[in-house]
């Protein structure tokens, strides 16, 4: 392999400081690939020229699916053909991120075979992303890949990878399964993750509480979010530790809560639940002495999205409480009427959000046969223009 | 390639469940607290009484498998094998042997890697792929986040930290795949003028109704004569929407491009509700390789935040209580027409009170 040497002066200014630095692991990878090594010729030329250099993506895949494979092309390929083809392969990463290290030695070995050596764990959904292949070898990947038992993920407007947090695998707050909702999810809906035939993307996110280590609420079309009902539970016992070792209960916890339901009385803390909205302050900051009350189970919001088109969009509250044990029908039962309704009316590119916008709330929770109630809003309308059914004159 | 072993679809992810050290399986949802044993080690206690450690470390995200084969090397040597990724893409390995936690953390700071990440500082930034790896980038993610890294790097290891979490997010494009619009300070790509129109290539490469559609403002309109469409300059505001429709609108721009700063975002519900992010600087130059304006700009108000905000008090919870006014004047960062919302939302963001600070 004689490669072409590529001088890097700008690139290599991010070789220094105390960070791990991507440009030392593009060099890594190119001393044994071309394409690596290109990779780090190109970047370059972006640094200088300050654009970028990669042309839209075109419709490259595996034979049967209609996702899973982003293409990618340099828009210099004469001068850099390692990356004239520069695809990207999502590989659908487990539930929670977790491995075991010949899970990943596996798919390094796949990759440095058939790809650049350069990966992204994790993508901004959550892949496995590998990071650079020709099209020729797309199916000798996956077939390597799936015959260890690793799929694709989504790409295109189809539903795309479900991704969640730590959940049970390793925190107290996790007040449903969240590994296993993914996991559950993702295989119950294999069709519309591979063959993409939505209006647009659809993605799930699943937290176990409202910490959202997984920003549910901010990046999933569909947002699930653990809560509890009843009391949260209190060690008065371990109260008094956490003031013993001078935590400021009544600064840090009694007066930072929102909705001012909490006191202390004595040394022990008092609160009122029925006014708590369980927004996890007081219990992430005493995880020792305040845990969540028994009765688990999550809301459903759906709608958040980046800016494109009519402006960002947090998710917004359907479902205040669904218990949520396997086989989980209630909630996929859910999912599957939401798309009916969307894939019924939403346009091309339109997220499920922008649609509930464009059509009305009344229309898509009736579709869903959701009653509204004050869960679902900060506040009412404040306009008198409002519809009237038929139906509700006739009442 | 006879050679190639059966291909299988349809299988989905393997199960979660046999990638978990025993203890977590064993533990399963039965966990009881954790506790910080540093910036970037913890313990998580199970009802059981089982502990399982943590020791967290930056990555880069963009890695190679050289760089994965050392983490695995080291999960296998101390964790059994086991090790996870967080959501901004940071290593943890997985302790189930307490005698194994100081000579994981002495061999990391052996080989140099970043520990940290966990508590009231900065974590790692979550990002996009920049100039690495997309078309549509108007500024590269990965040096962003390696400048700002190496600046902030004292708050990811814990050697100093801070009132809350603050969280930082580059995206690389106004299509922010990296969660730019609910970070506490971040980053994003922007155009300043209008896309070109290659009329060639709209007839070969477009569909003209999905393109004008793809307009947020309305300025794509047909354009018969070129078969192709035209723009109305002064109702763009160079988003680069069509441009991901339509490969014949480039609007990539060296010499106006750049980033603007937002902050004051969240995502937790935790003491008040999840919060957009707000614009605070309206562009900042691309000045490659190491955007110190950038870096400069994020120290400017990451101090401002730290000399004002209380305790566990988010920097958007800070911004709400003191004012944006206040923000303004504490930051000293400029107030320009930019600022003002034009867009979708823009009536509900003006001052309807005459109470405010001066």
């Amino acid at each position: 392999m004689s490669q072409k040497k590529y001088e890097t002066p700008l690139l290599d200014e991010l070789e220094k400081g105390p960070f791990p630095s991507f440009v030392t692991e593009i060099k890594t990878a190119a001393a044994k690939n071309d394409s690596a090594n290109d990779l780090l010729g190109v970047l370059e030329q972006c640094y200088r020229e300050r654009r970028t250099h990669w042309k839209h993506g075109g419709i490259v895949g595996v034979r049967g699916y209609g996702g899973g494979v982003i293409g990618r092309y340099s828009d210099v390929p004469n001068e850099y053909p390692g990356v004239a083809h520069f695809h990207t392969v999502r590989i659908n990463q487990t539930s929670g991120f977790f491995y075991t290290a010949k899970a990943l030695n596996d798919i390094c070995d796949i990759w440095d075979k058939y790809g650049s050596g350069l990966t992204n764990l994790h993508g901004s959904t959550g892949d496995l992303v590998l990071l650079g292949t020709k099209t020729d070898v797309l199916e000798a990947i996956f077939a390597e890949t799936s015959s260890r038992g690793w799929d694709l993920g989504g790409s295109g407007s189809s539903m795309r990878t479900p991704s969640c947090c730590v959940g049970p695998g390793r925190c107290e707050w996790s007040m449903i399964d969240t590994l296993d909702i993914t996991y559950s999810l993702t295989q119950e809906f294999q069709d519309e993750l591979h063959r993409p035939a939505f209006p647009y993307k659809f993605k799930i996110k699943t937290a176990g509480c409202a910490v959202d280590c997984i920003a549910s609420v901010a990046r999933a079309d569909l947002s699930i979010i653990g809560t509890w009902k009843g009391d949260i539970q209190i060690d008065q016992a371990e109260v008094k530790n956490y003031a013993a070792k001078g935590l400021n209960i009544q600064a840090e916890i009694i007066d930072m809560c929102p909705t001012g339901c909490m006191s202390l009385n004595n040394g022990e803390i008092v609160i009122d639940n029925a006014n708590c909205s369980r927004c996890m302050h007081c219990i992430a900051k005493m995880t020792k002495a305040l845990r969540p009350g028994k009765e688990r189970g999550a809301t459903i919001m759906v709608g958040s999205k980046a800016p494109f088109v009519i402006g960002a969009l947090l998710s917004h509250v359907i479902v205040p409480f669904m218990p949520l044990e396997a086989p989980y029908d209630d909630l996929k039962d859910l999912i599957r009427k939401m798309w009916e309704w969307w894939d019924e009316h939403g346009k091309n590119r339109e997220r499920i959000g922008e649609l509930i916008v464009r059509r009305g709330m009344r229309e898509f929770l009736e579709f869903l046969e959701l009653d509204p109630i004050p869960q679902m809003v900060f506040e009412p309308r404040r306009d008198p223009f409002y519809f009237w059914t038929e139906d509700e004159l006739n009442k | 390639m006879a050679d190639l072993p059966q291909r299988q679809t349809d299988i989905g992810p393997p199960h979660y469940m046999q990638f978990l050290p025993p203890v977590a399986q064993k533990n399963y949802g039965q966990w009881k607290y954790h506790e910080q044993l540093s910036g970037g080690s913890m313990v998580h206690v199970a009802e059981s009484g089982d502990k399982l450690w943590t020791v967290r470390a930056a990555s880069p995200r963009l890695i190679s498998t050289d760089f994965i084969r050392g983490l695995t090397a080291l999960a296998d040597k101390y964790c059994g094998g086991h090790l996870r990724f967080t959501t901004r893409h940071n290593v943890e390995f997985l302790v189930s042997d307490e005698s194994n936690l100081k000579p994981l953390m002495d061999e990391l700071k052996q080989k140099n890697y970043m520990v940290g990440g966990i508590g009231d500082g900065i974590s790692n930034i979550v990002h996009t792929q920049g100039w690495v790896h997309c078309h549509s980038a108007a500024t590269d993610a990965s040096g962003l986040v390696k400048v700002l890294m190496d600046e902030f790097a004292d708050y990811f290891t814990g050697t100093k930290t801070l009132p809350a979490r603050v969280r930082f997010a580059v995206a690389c494009c106004t299509n922010m795949c990296g969660a730019v619009h609910c970070s506490d300070i971040a980053v994003v790509g922007i155009h300043r003028k209008p896309p070109a129109i290659i009329h060639e290539d709209v007839k070969k490469a477009c569909e003209v109704p999905s393109t004008i559609s793809s307009c947020p403002t309305g300025a794509i309109s047909p354009d018969p004569a070129n078969k192709s469409v035209k723009i109305k300059a002064d109702k763009c505001m160079y988003c680069g929407n069509c441009y991901s429709v339509c490969p014949a609108m480039p609007i990539s721009d060296p010499d106006n491009d750049g980033v603007a700063i937002v902050a004051g975002g969240k995502i937790g519900s935790l003491r008040s509700n999840p919060k957009f992010s707000k614009l605070v600087i309206p562009y900042l130059p691309n000045n490659t390789p190491k955007w110190p304006e950038v870096v400069a700009a994020f120290r400017t108000i990451l101090t401002a935040y730290e000399n004002g905000a209380r305790k566990h008090e988010r920097l958007g919870e800070w911004i709400d209580r003191v004012g944006w006014e206040k923000f303004f004047s504490l930051t000293g960062l400029p107030f320009t027409h930019q600022h003002i919302d034009d867009f979708t939302i823009a009536r509900e963001t003006y001052r309807t009170s005459a109470a405010f600070k001066w």
